[in-house]
């Protein structure tokens, strides 16, 4: 894991007297609410319906156990008790006060944590692959190239007043496991044929009320030229993106509006002016920052261990468990295992403070003393040895921690909705829970197999819905809740968009239409096909008849 | 309106000329880009400085092949959370200008240290406002983590150095 040295130490301080001082001058009333909410933003401070909430950063997802006991002693004695894990590797806490933040942050900077651009509309806490370092499809360790990236983009002086907030994931594998084309800049670490690494530029993603899978701007920027490239196109973006509107001010709309071409020109010219600068990421700082990724200790155990067998053979819960939530591990005797916070009938994401300290002993004890957070709001323990994935599996059973549910139909992405917050048309919480009680019957789950359902309270779509198999979108209709439909998104390496499939359903009627849609699916499939594969082999006609039978009545 | 130059308040001895007013023949003066490219032989035959002033819709492209006519350009922020004018300075830096570079219009004083790191070097402060006023608000990193424009060494390089000392 990565270490401050001093330099990242005196910064992070630096960092957090400053915003000492800035909350002094709101307090005392020298400055202005309007004049603070760009600075309390950039770190991490949001005004919420009913108090502040602060995000805090979980750079590239990757914490430790240290860091975890932080947290959970912030959520006591900040908060009440509890904190929430969100879409993009960052925790949130509900109800910090203001005059308390500094002293919260000055907690954060004790364990090399802190909240600087959670928030705003500048760069924002990069994201990668929560199985960075642990998976066998990746070129290389995605966390070393987002942690450059974090340190280029912190407090950048010249990004810190964008036209709209500007998010970066890093990736290294085929497999997309970050919505990397769903982000303003989306990276994939690959190897070209002289074997050197480089990345794949996806630029212009993002979801909201425009939703746009990102196109790819470069197919191979070496590895040195990363930060110049990045930096162009944040130039770019920065004095042409449009500030008129701010539904229109994402790049993805400069991308939209002015063509691909054109804008790859824009970045190639300015790329050219600055490729060979001190912007080019030298080899010893690489190296540097790899030897904080190098692979934990691994012993030499045997690809397959008799007790874990029999195990599995003797327990069909725990075989149940290590179906849906352990995945393969690139050493041998090695497994990633996945930990939901979709326990049944729970918002999706939440955690408690006695959760989160068993969770780092258990880290400590299972998992080389290091966590991962996952964008759909989960966690992740990526080393632990097969043969003691069954004591683990007992220990998170006790602390309700071992819902076997990842990827399946209740795994899902839920954003706050009306109940707590302002720009919501309807509630997203209690609709999960309806969920998941009708589909609480796991064999019923398994048998369903991979379903990514998703569910936002209104087109800002926090909730990923758009990249969900299936999403649920809250509308308003005369003043009552309604959800529309839609199908076949993704947010993996076969990104798309789902298309909404017909009129809204009242709140009353939205379970039954989701069951009317998931058990066509079952009528449909074939062999073991997941739904959107389904849906992409018959297409929208077969559910739009199912779910709108009375239209085809009106044809006929 | 009073400036923040180099650390210290002073007084603007340019004149901002409005358009529709004619040229003065003695004084530094600055003009709008419309009136820069409308004039310029004559803005050019007065023996007094010049300045050109750019909204945020206006990039320093537009005036680089005029940079050596000019003394200052000064870039104008509609709105403090318009971050343009930060790209603008940047360029202006990167083609070599070695005048003033101003921003003008709402600028808050939490934006000083990164506009001067964006190659600013002088700033319009509301009237009123005193050096300890911004000396209050100036952040104090011991280093930054970018190279820009002010050429303070960015902590990347300081390792490199270090590493290089300590052989290793
Ligand atoms: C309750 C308070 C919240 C409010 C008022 C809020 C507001 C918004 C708004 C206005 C947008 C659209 C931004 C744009 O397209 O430029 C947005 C997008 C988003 N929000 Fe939230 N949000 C809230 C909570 C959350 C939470 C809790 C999460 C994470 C679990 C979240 C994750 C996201 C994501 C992932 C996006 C999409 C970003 C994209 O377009 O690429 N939000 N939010
Ligand atoms: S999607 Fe809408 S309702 Fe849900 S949190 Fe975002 S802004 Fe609020």
């Amino acid at each position: 894991m990565y270490r401050y040295d001093e330099f990242d130490r005196n910064f992070v301080n630096e960092r957090v007297t400053e915003f000492r001082g800035q909350v002094a001058r709101r307090l005392s009333g020298e400055m202005s609410e309007e004049e603070f909410r760009p600075l309390r933003l950039m770190n991490g401070l949001y005004l919420q319906l009913h108090a502040y909430m602060l995000r805090v950063a979980i750079p590239y997802g990757t914490f430790s156990s240290v860091q975890m006991r932080k947290l959970a002693h912030i959520a006591r004695t900040y908060d009440r008790g509890y904190g929430h894990f969100t879409t993009r590797q960052n925790i949130q806490f509900n109800w910090p006060k203001l005059d308390q933040v500094p002293d919260l942050l000055a907690e954060l900077a004790d364990v090399e944590m802190h909240a600087i651009q959670t928030s705003g509309n500048c760069i924002r806490n990069v994201t990668a692959d929560p199985y960075a370092g642990a998976v066998a499809d990746e070129v290389d360790d995605s966390r070393i190239w987002a942690e450059i990236v974090r340190q280029w983009s912190t407090l950048h002086p010249e990004f810190t007043y964008l036209g709209r907030k500007f998010k970066i994931a890093v990736s290294a594998s085929d497999f997309d496991r970050a919505v990397i084309r769903f982000h303003d800049i989306g990276l994939i670490l690959k190897k070209n044929d002289a074997g050197e690494t480089g990345f794949q530029v996806w630029v212009g993603g993002g979801l909201g009320r425009t939703p746009m899978i990102g196109k790819v701007f470069n197919e191979f920027v070496p590895q040195q030229d990363l930060l110049s490239y990045l930096e162009a196109v944040l130039r770019v973006y920065n004095m042409y993106g449009r500030r008129d509107n701010k539904y229109k001010a994402r790049i993805k709309i400069l991308v939209h509006e002015t063509g691909i071409d054109e804008l790859k020109a824009k970045v190639e010219a300015e790329w050219r002016e600055i490729r060979d600068s001190a912007l080019k990421v030298p080899d010893d700082e690489v190296a540097r920052i790899r030897s904080y990724f190098a692979p934990p200790p691994f012993e030499q155990l045997d690809a397959i261990d008799r007790s874990f067998e029999t195990k599995k053979f003797e327990n069909p819960e725990f075989a149940r468990w290590v179906t849906g939530n352990v995945v393969a591990h690139r050493e041998p005797g090695y497994r990633i295992v996945n930990i939901s916070l979709k326990p049944e009938g729970l918002p999706p994401g939440d955690i408690t403070a006695d959760q989160m300290e068993d969770l780092a002993d258990l880290a400590e004890t299972y998992s080389f003393d290091e966590i991962r957070a996952t964008h759909e709001q989960n966690l992740v323990f990526a080393h632990v040895k097969q043969s003691e994935l069954f004591e683990l599996w007992q220990e998170l059973a006790e602390i309700g921690l071992a819902m076997p549910n990842i990827g399946k139909v209740s795994d899902m992405i839920a954003c706050p909705g009306l109940d707590y917050c302002a720009l919501a048309n309807a509630r997203a919480i209690p609709l999960a829970q309806r969920i998941s009680k009708r589909y609480a019957d796991l064999d019923q789950q398994f048998d369903l197999g991979e379903l990514k359902l998703k569910i936002s309270g209104c087109i800002n779509a926090c909730g990923h819905h758009h990249v969900g198999h299936i999403g649920l979108l809250g509308v308003d209709r005369r003043g009552e809740e309604y959800y529309q439909i839609t199908l076949g998104g993704s947010g993996a390496e076969d990104a798309a968009i789902g298309s909404i499939i017909g009129p809204a359903f009242s709140s009353e009627t939205v379970v039954d239409a989701l069951e009317s849609v998931i058990s066509l699916f079952v009528e449909l499939r074939l062999d073991k096909e997941r739904f959107l594969d389904t849906y992409r082999r018959v297409g929208a006609a077969p559910f739009k008849s199912r779910l709108y039978p009375e239209k085809l009545d009106a044809a006929a | 309106m009073p400036l923040l130059k180099d650390g210290k308040i002073v007084n603007d001895s340019w004149l901002y000329l409005d358009d529709s007013i004619a040229l003065p023949k003695v004084g530094a003066i600055v003009v709008s880009l419309a009136r820069w490219q409308r004039d310029r032989a004559a803005l050019m035959a007065r023996t007094d400085s010049v300045g050109v002033r750019l909204t945020a819709d206006q990039s320093p492209e537009q005036i680089k092949e005029d940079l050596t006519e000019l003394a200052l350009v000064a870039i104008e922020f509609p709105a403090f959370t318009n971050g343009r004018g930060y790209s603008y300075a940047r360029l202006l830096h990167r083609y070599g200008f070695t005048g003033e570079i101003r921003a003008v219009g709402n600028v808050l004083r939490d934006q000083y240290g990164n506009m001067k790191r964006c190659g600013f070097n002088a700033l319009e402060v509301k009237s009123g406002e005193t050096e300890a006023h911004w000396q209050a608000t100036v952040s104090n990193f011991s280093a930054p983590y970018q190279v820009a424009a002010d050429g303070a060494e960015p902590i990347m390089s300081l390792r490199q150095q270090r590493m290089a000392a300590t052989g290793g």
